[in-house]
């Protein structure tokens, strides 16, 4: 196919860069960067000089790998730089594989090729996207595990079941005018009972969901309180801590202020609406009542406000720090208290997200898809004519046979590839 | 003699319907045929429809063809199958006179105008790659489009214990020479096996003390256009083979072909013959025959579920055993045959044989078994062979889920027609088969003006009441036997609940009013809305799927991305369409995105 680029890690500014570029024709057009230099071996880092081969002027001094396909990560011929991670350099590079005749990738563009090619299946290519955006070790477990094929296999699982239920029911509508054919009702019963059973076993499965989803999206802590309560404080005394982590993330306006943190390996967001104002603005008002509404459904509120969980300012009011009933005793000022809030914090966040067995179902496709072959089930499990139960057995295999990418190649695609960054 | 557009050869259940489908689109047809004798002979069981068969028998007529009027016409006993069971699974079956059909079958083909020529075809005429009519012993009859339906006389050995003989159908020859101009062609060629069980004589069985098996008392016809039965109506009988059977057949199963080896085409699954039974299932006491009559003024007897090929003595010593026929005298052993069958996956979805345009295949030639099987085809090779575009589609008919099974998946057992075949069974029902084809017959223009009338009225009472049902509001304080909310609802909605007939919706409003085939239509449309509307999006990806072409001579090896099992797979099946490529077994989901991309491309470099 024909040669994309784009920048495979995060925005610049930044220590390393890396621009990827896959299709027919990747290793001719790094050749004419590096000119008599020449391309390393295959999977072999090799410094290089990257010049504009019209202007002649230097780009970078690069890492050059190169991965012929089909054992590549799409299955094309790739090439990764290693540049600087200057916007300047970035910039200079994409715009010198441009003039060669690369085109930027469009969003997913190369995990698209990757499925495409045969190398993932979906919930692989979905984990993928997943193990590129883990922050923290509970989102990589878990990315992990589906990458291994986990939700696939359990699926294939569940289908051979019902495949043989469907046989048990089929029997009896196809074969109940002809002679030695098994019992009908009994073999009805028999397959309610399989039902049932299986049904209680996708519950359990689907009811990591919210577990699941919660580790891939992270947990929410809104902190509230009144103007001048000391919020930002706070905030900015948790951003310049171990746990949080820097990432350029935009908010929903840019008055609300986001720190990621990692509590005990588990991702969570923690959100400040201080900067909420009113306005005239119909647009901004949107945003404002989408932040407002997001804060309000947090996993957990740190309210300031008076007679909340959390006491500002032990420095003036001389109270002790630390935890005491229910209530977190701290002081933004000073830095007093912050140790026993982030073990709290930790705590809190271990009892949402239970370590273990990493949940199976992770996110809201998965989850619709796994739901509506429970609910297929469990009408099937309840049906007394045998013509509707086999019915909801079929509903419940096609569902499950879409989840992994079984049954429909084409919906799937658009919707779950524009959800992949750039060059991931 | 006028110039012939269409020779139909073989005059059987395929072949009648292929000439009259052709015949009613305007084409002239001859069907040729060894013996007018044989027009519409029934080769095996003397009943015509059953679970998924009756099913393909209404959809044949909703298109006017001709099974659906004969079997009418010849029954002798009509019995709804699954009575108990859901509307979706409810098939209409028939007990026919065996000469009454043949008769039916010859007046339907002579009043559509097909000329019949008694003669055997020797050889096909192929000119500049396409096959342009054929060699016959009475000298070569040309055309422009040839549907060959030789059913089981290509390569027929027929055994009989250690016999074994040449031909397709006892006392007749096999077409062997025409067997051998097929295999010249190089077709994927398979082998399969059928029987057929020994004929009593009525007289030398003891009826009294048999249980008795009577028909409907409200007989469900095949055809839209039959108002009541011809005939007189008749019971048939169920006995049980015993220990006694089974111990005839061990001490014999050496000498059965089967067994000794003889045989090498693969039987039915799902209609062993009797050695098979006790042999793979001896533990049972005994398993069950239907004594069926083969007709009003006929002394033979078909029993129903004692298939064999055991030698002639052994045949009548296991029958002896057997309660009521201790007495019975065999007028016409049982047999198996042996045949041969082109790979259907050689075909398109028209029946046209890819290889040689102009050669429609139909019936048992491509792997089927049953009469209503093969009529079906041949309505489709027939329509198509005169010129008509109809590739019958899995949404729609169970027609075109057989032909999409056989050209996608080819056959492994003689392919039979079940219900479970059609994933969207629910609405492909036996009630509205006029409902789903009619209106396409009428486009095509295969469609009489009798059954035009028919369909008009009944599809415009349907409308009507479905409409008056949905916009008719009833509380629930109306039906007070009906366990509910308590809310009101429409009719169409409350017939969706357990207890809800018509007579309880008409007392509710009395002005409700319909014949009785449109109630059931309805009412069974309401029953499974909730469910068929669910199934939207399915069939609408599919109809997607199925109308992304797959150019003919696509290299599939040349597929970047598309591993080389993959590209094996879909080189096999040849798919016509995504959605075919989509059903071929094994193929995965990131091989048929491979291939749906590179289509993509192909039709960006084409526009």
């Amino acid at each position: 196919m024909e040669p994309i680029h784009a920048l495979s890690s995060g925005l610049p500014p930044s220590g390393v860069a890396v621009v990827r570029i896959s299709g027919d024709g990747a290793f001719e057009i790094v050749r004419k960067l590096v000119a008599s230099q020449g391309l390393p071996a295959p999977r072999a880092a090799g410094l290089r000089r990257l010049a504009h081969p019209v202007s002649g002027q230097l780009l970078d001094k690069a890492l050059v790998i190169t991965f012929p396909g089909p054992h590549s990560f799409t299955g094309e011929d790739v090439v990764e730089l290693h540049c600087h991670g200057s916007v300047a350099v970035v910039a200079g590079v994409q715009q010198a594989l441009a003039d060669l005749g690369s085109r930027p990738a469009e969003p997913g563009e190369f995990t698209r090729r990757a499925f495409e090619s045969g190398r993932l299946d979906l919930t692989q290519a979905e984990a993928l996207s997943d193990l590129i955006a883990a922050e923290t070790e509970s989102q990589r477990d878990q990315a992990l595990a589906q990458a291994g094929g986990r939700l696939r296999m359990l699926a294939e699982t569940w289908r051979s079941e019902l495949v043989s239920i469907a046989a048990e029911l089929e029997a009896g509508l196809d074969f109940s005018d002809e002679a030695d054919v098994a019992d009908g009702l009994a073999a009805s019963t028999r397959a309610r009972d399989t039902l049932a059973d299986l049904g209680t076993r996708i519950a359990s499965a689907l009811a990591t969901a919210p577990v699941g989803e919660r580790v891939r999206n992270g947990l929410t802590i809104a902190i509230t309180g009144p103007p001048n309560v000391g919020k930002s404080s706070l905030i900015n005394r948790l951003a310049r801590r171990d746990v949080a982590i820097v990432t350029p993330v935009a908010g929903t306006t840019r008055d609300v202020i986001e720190v990621h943190l990692d509590l005990a390996g588990r991702p969570a967001t923690l959100l400040d609406t201080a900067g909420l104002r009113d306005t005239d603005d119909p647009v901004e008002a949107e945003g404002i009542a989408r932040a407002r509404a997001r804060a309000a459904s947090a996993d957990l509120v740190l309210d300031l406000g008076p007679g909340g969980n959390v006491v500002n300012r032990i420095d003036e009011s001389g109270e002790a720090a630390g935890e005491q009933g229910g209530r977190l005793f701290l002081s933004a000022l000073t830095g007093d208290g912050l140790d026993a809030l982030e073990t709290w914090l930790s705590a809190w966040a271990a009892r949402q997200i239970p370590s273990g067995e990493p949940p199976v179902v992770t996110n809201a496709r998965q989850r619709a898809l796994v739901g509506y072959a429970l609910s297929a089930v469990r009408e099937a499990a309840e049906e007394p004519d045998p013509v509707l139960a086999a019915e909801g057995v079929r509903a419940a295999s096609v569902a499950l046979g879409r989840l992994t990418g079984q049954i429909d190649p084409e919906e799937i695609l658009g919707a779950i590839f524009s959800r992949f960054c750039i060059g991931k | 003699m006028t110039p012939i557009d269409v020779i139909v050869v073989g005059a059987g259940h395929a072949g009648c319907e292929a000439a009259c489908a052709a015949a009613r689109l305007g084409a002239h047809v001859a069907l040729v045929t060894f013996s007018k004798d044989n027009i519409g002979q029934m080769s095996c069981n003397p009943a015509i429809g059953g679970l998924g068969k009756g099913h393909l028998v209404r959809e044949v007529d909703a298109m006017d063809g001709i099974m659906g009027r004969a079997a009418d016409q010849a029954g002798i006993q009509f019995r709804l199958l699954n009575r108990s069971r859901g509307p979706a699974v409810q098939g209409p079956r028939a007990q026919a006179d065996r000469r009454l059909y043949a008769r039916g079958v010859r007046d339907l083909v002579a009043q559509t105008g097909v000329s019949v020529v008694e003669a055997e075809v020797t050889d096909l005429i192929v000119e500049g790659g396409k096959c342009r009519g054929v060699e016959t012993s009475v000298g070569p009859i040309r055309g422009a489009a040839v549907v060959l339906t030789s059913g089981t006389f290509l390569g027929g050995i027929l055994h009989i214990g250690e016999e074994q003989t040449a031909g397709g159908r006892v006392g007749e020859l096999g077409a062997s020479r025409l067997s051998d101009r097929l295999r010249a062609l190089s077709l994927p060629i398979g082998r399969l096996k059928t029987g057929t069980p020994p004929r009593l004589d009525a007289r030398t069985i003891d009826w009294a003390g048999l249980e008795i098996q009577p028909g409907d008392s409200e007989p469900s016809f095949f055809s839209s256009l039959t108002i009541m039965t011809s005939t007189p109506q008749v019971d048939c009988y169920i006995t049980r083979t015993t220990q006694a059977t089974h111990d005839v057949i061990r001490s014999a199963i050496h000498r059965s072909p089967m067994y000794a080896g003889r045989i090498e085409g693969v039987g039915p699954r799902y209609c062993p013959s009797v050695e098979d039974k006790v042999m793979r299932f001896g533990d049972r006491d005994g398993h069950q025959i239907f004594l069926e009559p083969e007709g009003l003024n006929d002394r033979l007897i078909y029993p129903n579920g004692i298939s064999t090929s055991l030698p002639r003595d052994v045949q009548e010593a296991l029958v002896r055993t057997i309660p009521g026929l201790d007495q019975a005298q065999i007028v016409q052993h049982g047999y198996a045959v042996e045949y041969d069958h082109v790979d259907p996956r050689a075909l398109d979805s028209t029946l046209q044989l890819k290889a040689l345009p102009g050669l429609w295949l139909a019936g048992q030639i491509n792997g089927t078994t049953g009469y209503e099987e093969a009529a079906a085809q041949g309505l489709v090779a027939g329509l198509n062979a005169a010129g008509a575009r109809w590739v019958p589609d899995r949404t729609s008919s169970y027609i075109g889920v057989m032909v999409d099974d056989l050209v996608t998946h080819g056959v492994s057992e003689p392919y039979r027609m079940f219900t479970s075949r059609a994933e969207f069974r629910l609405r492909l029902r036996a009630d509205n088969s006029d409902l789903r084809l009619t209106g396409t017959g009428l486009d095509l223009g295969c469609v009489g003006h009798e059954r035009a009338s028919v369909f008009r009225g009944r599809s415009a009472e349907v409308a009507r009441l479905s409409r008056e049902l949905k916009e008719t509001q009833l509380p629930a304080s109306s039906l007070p036997t009906v366990r509910s909310d308590g809310a009101t609802r429409t009719l169409w909605e409350w017939a969706r609940f357990p207890g809800v007939d018509w007579n309880m919706l008409q007392a509710a409003r009395p002005q409700l009013e319909a014949a009785p085939d449109v109630v059931e239509t309805v009412l069974t449309d309401a029953r499974y809305a909730v469910y068929v509307e669910r199934q939207d999006s399915d069939v609408a990806r599919l109809r997607r799927d199925d109308s992304v072409i797959v150019p003919r001579g696509t290299d599939f090896a040349g597929i970047p991305g598309l591993s080389n099992e993959m590209a094996e797979r879909l080189l096999k099946a040849q798919p016509e369409t995504l959605g075919q490529a989509s059903r071929v077994r094994g193929i995965s989901p990131a091989a048929l995105t491979a291939l749906l991309a590179w289509l993509r491309r192909q039709q960006d470099v084409a526009a």
